[in-house]
């Protein structure tokens, strides 16, 4: 089950070349089937069905309004769809809530909501390790004790690159190290596939590039499922596999990056190149 | 000199009631948002309990033996008292919250109403080793040995909660939840268990205050807690909602100004607990060390 169906191209009025297809033959990690949101008598995800093959980098970009953060929206559970379905490794995720989504594989990061700012950037990145994790009642077992979750905690933060930075209060960090610590907190749920809503968005200038490093380390590191709504096209570029273009909800071209920046109908319409 | 010394050692003790009493208070609010009312019945059950078991255990296991036993039985009794209302009356109204006042404080008028039906509404003498009121003498001062074991089980409660809190999973759980529940809720942790493990930890601390109390007043009577609640609540407000550290300063200040006024003249003490009370709502809302606002 892959590839945009002609519907999704029709409904959208335009006359799409047929190049559109989801990568049909690999083995899908994360797959959507005609899903669908409206509120009220608008429709903003139309009829979106996509497969994602194991590893690969997949950018969503579209003008604003398209409908991209709605889509992870779906995808993490936090909107119902108002049809359609997603799956994950062929299990119906649909009916499950975010936490429930997050522990089959299914990661988010919740841009900077998840973080408490009275706790350090260690006990933030353990919480998140634990929540994974639910243990047994043993409330008197030490977090520090706790050895799985705080070693997944301090892998996590030497990856995006915060482990001198163990023991200072989240409220105290800089905002680009939040966005770290973000991902790190991402990274200590084990997710199969990772759901990235805008990674350097309010990231200063200077801070971009090392945010997408920290973005490629985990990508090397540990080669997983990458889902991304990026506004940066010279981010998008870099980092992905395979581009997917999104227009009033629906799905309107997709596939390796050159080839989707140079179709001239994506850059006339949604790059505003002429 | 000795009789400074007297007031401080014994208010410190009072001190140390009050913080045994708003400690569990102040992290159930901070962690459930929950005022519990209740919890000055909890604190008279705990109380009733120890006195129960000590006039039934005494011949055989000898005053200190019954007073040890009696410290253990309050506690967990009291525990399973307050794990039993959370889970039963509490869980269902999360989403109410003035319900969940109402609730408290139905629950703690009518456990305080229950002690009057079956042990008689009068005073009872609590009895205690010799040992517990015999004297020591300090700086010529001569302190009730029962303030200095009251202190003591203050201070361990102290440390045993900050290590609770800091270096446990459900420690974590509860330091994040009191900064923001929904969020521990959406990372998908099981808050409602933290909240009947809270619940029940107040409780517990509540039980063995009531013991201490009963030591320190030397008698009990059914609304023996309620009158302690009114101060608990006014530690909790001063020292920060959710803050256990702040809970202790201020317990101590409280505890001070309550004996120093009180000695002087017979109207002070409470009034200058109130007047603190006022200037901290004036200057810092939040409490001395309280992160809500």
């Amino acid at each position: 089950m892959a590839g945009i169906g002609p519907a999704a191209v029709a409904s959208m009025g335009t006359d799409r070349p047929a190049h559109v297809a989801f990568d049909a033959d690999a083995p899908a990690v994360l797959e959507t089937r005609g899903l669908t949101l409206r509120f009220g008598g608008a429709t903003i995800v139309d009829d979106v069905s996509f497969a994602v093959p194991e590893g690969l980098f997949v950018s969503v970009i579209g003008p604003n309004g398209a409908g991209k953060t709605s889509l992870f929206n779906l995808l993490s559970g936090l909107y119902r769809p108002t049809a359609g379905r997603v799956l994950l490794r062929g299990a119906d995720l649909t009916p499950l809530s975010p936490s429930a989504r997050a522990r089959r594989g299914l990661g988010r990061s919740f841009q900077l909501t998840a973080i408490f700012p009275g706790l350090t950037t260690l006990e933030n990145a353990r919480l998140a390790a634990q929540a994974a994790r639910p243990g047994n009642f043993a409330f008197w077992r030490g977090a520090g004790g706790d050895r799985r979750a705080t070693e997944r905690a301090a892998w996590a933060l030497e990856t995006v690159g915060l482990r001198g930075k163990d023991a200072v209060l989240a409220a105290a960090l800089a905002h680009g190290d939040k966005r770290k610590l973000d991902l790190a907190l991402l990274l200590c749920g084990e997710p199969e596939v990772l759901l990235l809503d805008e990674p350097t968005a309010g990231v200063s200038a200077e801070e971009v590039p090392v945010m997408l490093d920290v973005i490629r380390r985990i990508r090397r590191v540990e080669g997983k499922t990458v889902l991304m709504v990026e506004h940066k096209m010279e981010a998008v570029h870099d980092l992905s596999d395979r581009v997917a273009v999104l227009a009033n909800g629906a799905l309107v071209a997709y596939g390796a990056p050159d080839a989707v920046m140079a179709d001239p109908f994506v850059r006339s319409a949604y790059l505003g190149v002429a | 000199m000795s009789t400074i010394v007297l007031l401080t050692l014994t208010g410190l003790a009072l001190a140390a009631m009050y913080f045994l009493l708003a400690a569990g208070l102040s992290l159930i609010f901070g962690l459930m948002d929950v005022l519990n009312f209740a919890h000055g019945a909890f604190f008279t059950w705990g109380a009733y309990v120890a006195w129960w078991t000590v006039g039934r255990a005494a011949d055989v296991l000898g005053p200190t033996g019954a007073f040890l036993l009696a410290l253990v039985a309050a506690t967990l009794a009291v525990a399973a008292l307050a794990a039993a209302v959370e889970i039963g009356l509490l869980r269902p109204l999360y989403r109410r919250p003035i319900y969940q006042v109402l609730v408290t404080l139905g629950i703690g008028l009518a456990l305080s109403q229950l002690t009057s039906v079956i042990w008689r509404p009068d005073a009872r003498p609590f009895p205690q080793p010799d040992w517990l009121v015999a004297t020591s003498t300090v700086f010529g001062a001569r302190v009730p040995n029962n303030r200095f074991l009251l202190i003591a089980a203050a201070l361990a409660v102290l440390g045993g909660l900050l290590l609770f809190l800091r270096r446990t999973r459900y420690g974590l759980i509860v330091r994040a939840g009191a900064e923001n529940r929904e969020m521990v809720q959406a990372l998908g942790i099981d808050v409602d268990r933290a909240f009947t493990l809270v619940f029940a930890l107040g409780g517990a601390l509540a039980g063995l205050g009531g013991v201490f109390g009963a030591a320190y007043f030397g008698s009990i009577n059914p609304n023996f807690g309620s009158v302690n609640l009114i101060f608990a609540f006014i530690v909790v407000v001063i020292g920060g909602l959710g803050s256990v550290t702040g809970s202790a300063l201020a317990a101590v200040v409280i505890g001070l100004a309550q004996q120093f006024g009180n000695y002087y003249t017979s109207w002070a003490g409470d009034f200058v607990v109130v007047l603190l009370l006022a200037v901290v709502l004036l200057v810092r809302p939040r409490g001395l060390l309280g992160t809500l606002q």
